[in-house]
């Protein structure tokens, strides 16, 4: 049939083989870090030859000698605190991930839930929920991760039940026709139609939500705690006018954001490939 | 493999295997408007006939598919199907279903998509990939097993749905226009394909169609509706030869059951297509299940 010869399986295999498709990857993003090495270059070349007395920027060298020299030790060991804030941030994710998936089931499943809930989580999706990073740390403890992680976990549930709420109800009205005609139970119908429908909502969600973590993370662990953490280096090494360690930080909290962001990124590809966000994703 | 060996006989008028009896179908919309999709229909059709339901928008022949697939209730009347409840019919799986839309699912492969009602109805898994194989052979696509939908062209796609609709060897099979979304050239090969099946498969098919000359190169009979509210006002008997080919398409007597269609259509109150053609489809379920999907969620 003409219409076979019209869908040939071209359109999934690409055109090029693999040296094709790394060449292509490296023209894809070579206009992006030509970019930002331009930048660096130019924030390098800046501090160092315009005199910028009053207001302390480190040059990119400086902070990069900075993060190596406290990497592991000093007053401010980088390594430490970035695995710290790491860990309340991915803690944080899970339990905010997890609460959200499951409240999002409970309204999908029931209408009085979803009525009560969904304009709530809306609403306090909208409220700047960093707001109550004081009274977490001091409900559960100013100087236990858990406080960070609770932060963490409330700012990532409103957007979890949110998408995945939606994900779970915004099905194709004739896919539900179809799975009642099989006279599908409402079980069969979330396992084989509403949760993979919900699964590149979810991933949405994830990926708003790894952001997230790391904001509150870092953001909680400004208003107190342990000072092995990325929140505290920034705001002790500051105020020590110590600068250069203070962008380390930072630095080093934008890496671990990324990381996050790529993980995430690199598991929606493998569970969801079908999907058409993933699929334009090229190359 | 019993379906395809089941050859394809003369209509038999002693078994209906649907019978509508002075049903009436009303929807209340959100602000409390009743709106009569069909009112007073009366229907027989006989195993293995090729039944067309043809009627403007909002003339409830895409309801009155759903009636038959328990996928709405009438507000009045009865609707039996192979001698039982329409419920009990959709419980037993009698019938299979193909939309407008193919709705196949992205995260399944081609093969995947029609083993999805062999997986439900608990097919063992060797049997799935047999019927799931025959059933893409039977359409053609015996190629493309591993294939995601999203590889495929629409008329593909609408012929990977009605695999997957034969594939538990259902008696009846609904089509709610099913080739509307294809081009003209692509639509007349697939009531080639679907005429092919029919008379090999020996199904009962109740198809529900915008075309006239789609109606009538298929159909045993074609229902002609009105609208406003939906009736049946026209029942015309198709007496072509088969197998019917491009050559049909040409014939006197085709160009003659034609216009028989459209007149009756016209009788049927062709004022009232230009109204409902601007006021939408509110016969149509979309609404409706949409709205009960938001009720009634995963519950």
């Amino acid at each position: 049939m003409t219409s076979a010869a019209a869908a040939s399986p071209g359109r999934a295999t690409g055109t090029t083989g693999l040296a094709g498709r790394w060449m292509g990857r490296i023209w894809y993003y070579l206009p992006a870090v030509t970019v930002f090495a331009a930048a660096i270059g130019t924030w390098e070349l800046a501090v160092r030859n315009i005199d910028l007395r009053g207001l302390p920027i480190p040059a990119p060298s400086a902070i990069l000698t900075a993060l190596v020299d406290n990497w592991s030790n000093g007053r401010w060991p980088l390594a430490k605190a970035a695995e710290a804030t790491l860990f309340e941030a991915v803690g944080g994710l899970a339990i905010g991930t997890v609460l959200g998936v499951a409240i999002a089931l409970l309204t999908a499943r029931f209408a009085t839930a979803r009525e009560v809930l969904v304009p709530l989580a809306i609403g306090a999706s909208a409220v700047p929920i960093i707001a109550f990073a004081p009274l977490m740390n001091n409900w559960f403890g100013v100087l236990s991760p858990l406080s960070k992680m609770m932060i963490v976990a409330v700012l990532v549930f409103f957007p979890v039940v949110v998408n995945v709420t939606r994900g779970l109800t915004q099905v194709e009205p004739s896919a539900l026709e179809l799975m009642r005609s099989y006279a599908a139970s409402e079980w069969t119908i979330l396992r084989a139609l509403r949760l993979p429908n919900a699964l590149p909502y979810f991933f949405t969600a994830l990926k708003i939500g790894t952001t997230l973590s790391l904001i509150g993370a870092i953001v909680g662990e400004y208003f107190g705690g342990t000072s092995d953490v990325l929140g505290r280096v920034v705001v002790q090494s500051a105020s020590a006018l110590r600068f250069d360690v203070s962008w380390a930080a930072i630095v080093l909290a934008a890496i671990a954001g990324i990381a996050l962001y790529l993980v995430t990124v690199a598991i929606e590809r493998a569970v969801i490939p079908w999907h058409a966000s993933v699929r334009s994703l090229e190359p | 493999m019993t379906v395809l060996n089941v050859p394809h006989s003369t209509p038999d008028p002693a078994v209906p295997v649907v019978r509508i009896a002075a049903v009436d179908k009303t929807f209340v919309s959100d602000h409390a408007r009743v709106t009569t999709a069909l009112q007073g229909i009366d229907l027989e059709i006989r195993r293995g006939e090729f039944v067309s339901l043809i009627g403007p928008s909002g003339c409830g022949k895409s309801t009155l598919l759903r009636l038959i697939g328990d996928l709405v209730a009438p507000t009045a009347g009865r609707v039996l199907v192979n001698d039982k409840s329409a419920n009990r019919a959709r419980r037993d799986r009698d019938y299979g279903i193909v939309f407008q839309a193919p709705v196949l699912f992205d995260w399944r492969s081609v093969e995947d998509n029609v083993k999805l009602p062999l997986e439900l109805m608990g097919y063992d898994a060797a049997r799935r990939t047999a019927r799931a194989r025959e059933m893409l052979e039977l359409v053609e696509l015996g190629d493309f097993l591993h294939h995601h939908p999203y590889q495929l062209s629409g008329g593909m796609q609408q012929r990977v749905a009605i695999a997957r609709a034969l594939a538990f060897e259902p008696s009846i099979l609904l089509m709610d226009e099913p080739f509307g979304a294809l081009d003209e050239m692509t639509r007349e090969r697939m009531n080639q394909e679907v005429q092919r099946i029919w008379e090999r498969t020996g199904i009962t098919v109740v198809f529900v169609t915008h075309s006239i000359p789609e109606a009538v190169f298929l159909s045993s009979r074609v229902v002609v509706m009105s609208s406003r509210p939906g009736r049946i006002t026209d029942v015309v008997e198709i007496d072509l030869p088969r197998p019917r080919d491009v050559a049909t398409r040409e014939q006197r007597r085709y160009f003659e059951l034609v216009t028989a269609v459209r007149e009756a259509l016209r009788r049927g109150g062709a004022d009232a297509v230009v109204a409902d053609e601007l006021g939408g489809e509110p016969g149509t379920f979309g609404g409706s299940i949409d709205r009960a999907a938001v009720e009634g969620g995963i519950g």
